[in-house]
């Protein structure tokens, strides 16, 4: 029984989540409902292969390619497709562009739904209840706490994911990389930037 | 319902705490969760409508007071254990303990909205208001938005309505909008005037001003 690997240097006695979700995954097993594999099969697909380092390559694209921004702007899920990027979560992509003016920032209030296709599984603080709570409510003040000091001139418009689609920030092109390649303009773009709580 | 999950524009939860450099899963049993609840979703034993609902039913205390991952976990037993694959007793035998599950259903109590007609009621532009809505079952239509005035920005196309996805096998499509809210029109004027809301709402939702 693979995922358990971490327990062997903790000999200490397993916490109720953990003996329940034992129990669930022992029960499953027996009744043939899950393979053996299974997990460690579709979880290691969100280790290490699907995650921010896709959408990085979407962003890059789009600002050494007008024609592909145009493209990305107008489909995004199509747009993504072309760097090969799709799947559960990713169904019906929309990006939304910053501007000098427009600050754009992504949320699920209801839960916690993210583009896992370009940004892998959500970090937790996008699932907690103070971020769901506050972006919505008082936007500016929040960005500010997380560390994005947004002019008051700036519109900010949050965009809550509520029901099919999912939404990708594209940034703006840092001022001074017109030397870079596109792979070195991936690395720029971190997480929180294709989210909208950080600036590359 | 107008659950504990329904987090938009509450007070009082605190700074938002950004792990840096953080793992994909914390504990290898998020790990068994997140495959347990992809297998199950396989099987066509949920899907995320019922899931969903099955998260915003937990108790309001354990909802807060658990991680995303123990909310997938009850979501998944209290579904399993709904549809007969499993039972409580098997759970909690295994477990050695106590297996909280979400709070039941009240199907004689939800009413299910009609599909949308083929064309949508709503274009770009149209000025829109959120019904006042309080259905006792799932919905995707956040609170804060009720009774909100806004205006469409998109047209999205026709999706099964989570209303009745979540409670019912009969197929109900609506087209869905999005809607773009002014901070002043949902907070008032302790509002920041240069932020607006864009939220995502299915046409039962809204209403013509």
């Amino acid at each position: 029984m693979s995922g358990h690997d971490d327990e062997h240097h903790h000999p200490a006695p397993l916490s109720p989540v953990e003996v329940r979700a034992r129990a669930l995954e022992e029960l499953l097993t027996e009744k043939g409902l899950i393979q053996e594999g299974f997990i460690d099969a579709v979880v290691s697909a969100y280790e290490n292969d699907i995650g921010p380092m896709n959408g990085a390559r979407v962003v890059a694209r789009a600002w050494v390619d007008p024609a592909y921004k145009t493209r990305l702007l107008a489909n995004g899920t199509a747009a993504i497709a072309e760097l090969g990027f799709g799947g559960p979560e990713g169904e019906h992509l929309v990006v939304v562009e910053n501007t000098p003016a427009v600050h754009n920032v992504v949320v699920c209030t209801l839960c916690s739904c993210y583009p896992w296709p370009v940004l892998g599984l959500p970090p937790n603080w996008y699932k907690s209840p103070p971020y769901r709570a506050r972006i919505v409510r008082e936007p500016r003040v929040l960005l500010r706490e997380m560390g994005l000091d947004l002019p008051e001139s700036v519109e900010i418009r949050v965009w809550d994911s509520s029901a099919e689609i999912r939404y990708m920030v594209l940034p703006e092109r840092p001022a001074g990389t017109e030397g870079k390649n596109e792979a070195e303009l991936a690395a720029l773009v971190s997480r929180d930037a294709m989210i909208g709580t950080a600036r590359p | 319902m107008n659950g504990v999950h329904d987090l938009g524009g509450m007070d009082g939860f605190g700074p938002v705490d950004v792990e840096a450099n953080e793992r994909v899963f914390h504990h290898a049993w998020e790990r068994t969760v997140f495959g347990l609840t992809a297998a199950t979703s396989a099987q066509r034993l949920r899907n995320v409508h019922t899931f969903r609902h099955a998260i915003e039913r937990m108790d309001p205390v354990h909802y807060l007071s658990s991680s995303y991952y123990e909310h997938w976990l009850t979501a998944t037993a209290t579904l399993l254990v709904e549809m007969g694959v499993v039972t409580i007793a098997e759970l909690e035998a295994r477990a050695g303990g106590r297996m909280p599950l979400s709070e039941p259903v009240r199907p004689d109590l939800i009413e299910l909205p009609a599909p949308s007609a083929a064309a949508p009621c709503f274009a770009v532009g149209s000025p829109v208001v959120v019904r006042n809505l309080h259905p006792l079952g799932h919905t995707r239509c956040p609170r804060y938005v009720r009774g909100k005035r806004g205006v469409v920005v998109r047209v999205d196309g026709a999706f099964p309505l989570p209303d009745v996805a979540a409670h019912s096998s009969e197929r109900c499509e609506q087209y869905a909008y999005n809607v773009r809210f002014e901070g002043r029109e949902l907070w008032g004027d302790t509002t920041d005037s240069a932020a607006a809301v864009h939220v995502d709402l299915w046409e039962s939702y809204l209403e013509a001003p």
